[in-house]
């Protein structure tokens, strides 16, 4: 297995995000063990594991929010601090307080910070940027909205629409399906395919096994160590499940059994 | 003589005012960023930090000038901040603990402190104990000096670092993957902070000093929903209590500034909380009120348009008394149809007996979809 994975590693400096060796502990507790990835230019990729399994770890890892205890993070071939501008983060929708005061524009007007630097204030071509993600996510009606307003797919499409305004080449993004409407879930999967069409690379911890195969065209199985990473046909298979979530394989769904899923991909 | 004290206590009360309105903007401004990082504990935490701190610098100075004294204060309540991020970030204790640990610490030594001075032969005119609970007579048209220009120096800092403070309140993690050092703006913002808590320790106190920066943004809050105009609005409360506080207590003997101001800016919170549109508690009732009776109204209305539905006409009467015992509540289904027959959805046919109008019936069939599609 560990050849076949080889096999589709892309040369070091051919990878959009080249992970080595990576080790990450809260405290004493390792949550990330001894990690290599590669994740090629250009794909759709999910990270796929259970509750717990280190997905939300790695993305905050591959983003420098936490500090590893081992191991390296390249993108595109050199060390992401000085690539950092590439990298467009859409956390996970509750991990801020959506009674902030504030309106949606502002919110992802913050996407442009970064370029603006220290000091500078946001103003027209921001402003401009803000609105132009907006539209991509179809919200450009509600920029003057309280984001305390917003239903929950709504908020996930501003959190997209921020990450949007970077034009990052890189998108990590950390359950955007979670909890969200069909109408979102159809507007997330359609800017996600628009994304891989302009060649940007995405990067998706997801949670619905089942839409995987649909959505996506590579899959990283994580369970603090790596389980398996390439083409989804290929590895997104039940043994690689079961390694995944261990004797918690019920997690797949209760409507199918597991050897259905397996067959139909 | 009269006219000399008059001018003179005018000018102290002036002075008083001054300070207090200067310590309630900047407390007011700074604190609506402690309140929206849910920090509420780092104001207390601070301001019961620095008591050590002026202990120390007057032990060993052996001087009790204000200036001196505050500069031991800030010191040792940004020394207390250090080790709160500190405690935070090399161990597993939670913000809150830490809070709670260093503001024991520190505060208990400073009342370790203040014993040990009150022991030594200059204690008398130490007046120490005035930072415990405030002593505002005791400003000075220097010391006001002094804090005005240090507000200003944070309102120009808070100005110029808007952005930075905005998103370290927001989302901090996406602030880094901007390329900020978070760090740093969560330093920046809590050494503003220290300023704005030492500048109201002489008259306000370090005891009371955080209900300063708690109180004038939970009131601003209940306002607005523009994190400018909380701002704004939260100096602007902190200003209207420091100069209503200073004043009432020179109107009234005995009343002490420092507590007063606190009282002062109670009451806008209380206000605020209860009447403030779409967030008070007031408005909140209200529509909560409205929207049982209208929900009561609707299950009255498809009751009755279930037992219509046993007879050929739609419009056939029923008795209110079938209704009571669906409902329980008799004096709610009263209510309730008196509201209905004003909408002109029913219409009273004698003898306790209601019946659906065309109306009803068609408001009945609408909710029933409606609910179905809920489903
Ligand atoms: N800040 C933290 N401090 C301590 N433990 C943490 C922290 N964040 C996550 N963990 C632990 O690390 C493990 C992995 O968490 P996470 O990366 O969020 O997993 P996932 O996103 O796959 O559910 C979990 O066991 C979690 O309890
Ligand atoms: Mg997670």
């Amino acid at each position: 297995m560990n050849g076949l994975n080889e096999k589709h590693k892309p040369p070091r400096d051919q990878a959009a995000i080249w992970v080595e060796d990576l080790t990450v502990a809260y405290q004493d507790k390792p949550v990330l063990w001894d990690v290599d990835l590669a994740i090629p230019k250009g794909v759709l990729m999910a990270i796929v594991g259970p509750n717990g399994a280190g997905k939300t770890t790695m993305i905050k890892a591959m983003l420098g929010l936490v500090d590893p205890v081992a191991g390296r993070v390249e993108v595109f071939g050199k060390p992401f601090r000085e690539q950092r501008r590439l990298l467009g983060y859409v956390p996970q929708r509750t991990s801020v307080d959506w009674d902030f005061p504030t309106n949606v524009l502002d919110v992802v007007m913050m996407g442009r910070y970064g370029t603006l630097g220290w000091f500078r204030r946001p103003g027209k071509a921001e402003r401009e940027k803000a609105m132009h993600a907006l539209e991509k996510v179809a919200m450009d009606p509600y920029a003057d909205r309280q984001i305390s307003q917003l239903s929950g797919g709504q908020q996930q499409r501003v959190f997209l629409a921020r990450a949007l305004a970077q034009e990052a080449e890189v998108y990590l993004m950390d359950e955007p399906f979670q909890g969200v409407d069909a109408t979102t879930e159809r507007a997330i999967v359609d800017l996600l395919r628009e994304l891989r069409k302009q060649g940007r690379t995405v990067v998706v911890v997801h949670h619905d096994l089942q839409t995987v195969p649909d959505y996506f065209d590579w899959v990283f199985l994580l369970n603090v160590r790596r389980i398996a990473c390439g083409p989804v046909e290929t590895f997104f298979t039940e043994e690689n499940l079961r390694l995944a979530y261990g004797g918690r394989v019920a997690i797949l769904g209760e409507r199918k059994p597991i050897a259905d899923d397996a067959k139909s991909l | 003589m009269n006219i000399l004290t008059d001018i003179n206590f005018d000018y102290t009360l002036r002075i008083v005012a001054l300070g207090s309105a200067i310590l309630g903007a900047l407390s007011g401004a700074l604190g609506a960023f402690a309140v929206l990082r849910k920090q509420s504990l780092i104001g207390d935490t601070i301001s019961h930090a620095a008591l050590p701190g002026i202990a120390v610098a007057f032990f060993f100075t052996g001087n009790k000038t204000t200036t001196i004294l505050l500069i031991g204060a800030a010191l040792s309540g940004w020394l207390a901040t250090l080790f709160i991020l500190g405690i935070v970030k090399a161990t597993r204790i939670k913000l809150d603990s830490a809070l709670g640990l260093v503001l024991s610490v520190f505060f208990g030594f400073g009342l370790v402190m203040l014993t040990f001075i009150q022991k030594r032969p200059d204690a008398n005119q130490a007046g120490l104990e005035k930072f415990l609970f405030g002593q505002a007579a005791t400003l000075l048209a220097a010391d006001v000096q002094m804090m005005a220009i240090l507000a200003g120096v944070a309102v120009l800092a808070l100005m110029l670092l808007w952005k930075e403070f905005k998103l370290l309140s927001f989302d901090e993690d996406f602030g880094a993957t901007q390329g900020f050092a978070m760090n740093r703006i969560n330093l920046m913002l809590t050494t503003l902070l220290v300023v704005a808590i030492v500048l109201g320790l002489q008259t306000v106190g370090v005891v009371l000093m955080s209900a300063m920066i708690v109180a004038p943004a939970a009131a601003a809050r209940q306002w607005t929903d523009k994190l400018s105009t909380m701002v704004l609005l939260s100096a602007v409360f902190g200003v209207a209590a420091g100069v209503s506080g200073s004043l009432l207590s020179s109107r009234i003997p005995k009343l002490p500034t420092g507590p007063t101001i606190v009282l002062c800016i109670s009451t806008v919170v209380l206000f605020s909380i209860f009447v403030a549109p779409a967030r008070g508690l007031l408005w909140r009732w209200l529509r909560r009120r409205r929207n049982r009776r209208q929900f009561r109204a609707e299950a009255v209305l498809l009751d009755l348009m279930d037992m219509a539905r046993h007879h050929p006409n739609l419009e056939h009467p029923h008795a209110a008394a079938v209704l009571h015992t669906l409902n329980l509540d008799g004096r709610a289904v009263r209510n309730s149809l008196a509201e209905l027959a004003e909408r002109e959805l029913v219409r009273p046919a004698g003898a306790g007996l209601w019946s659906l109008t065309q109306a009803g019936i068609a408001e009945a069939q609408q909710l029933e979809r409606r609910f179905q599609a809920e489903d």
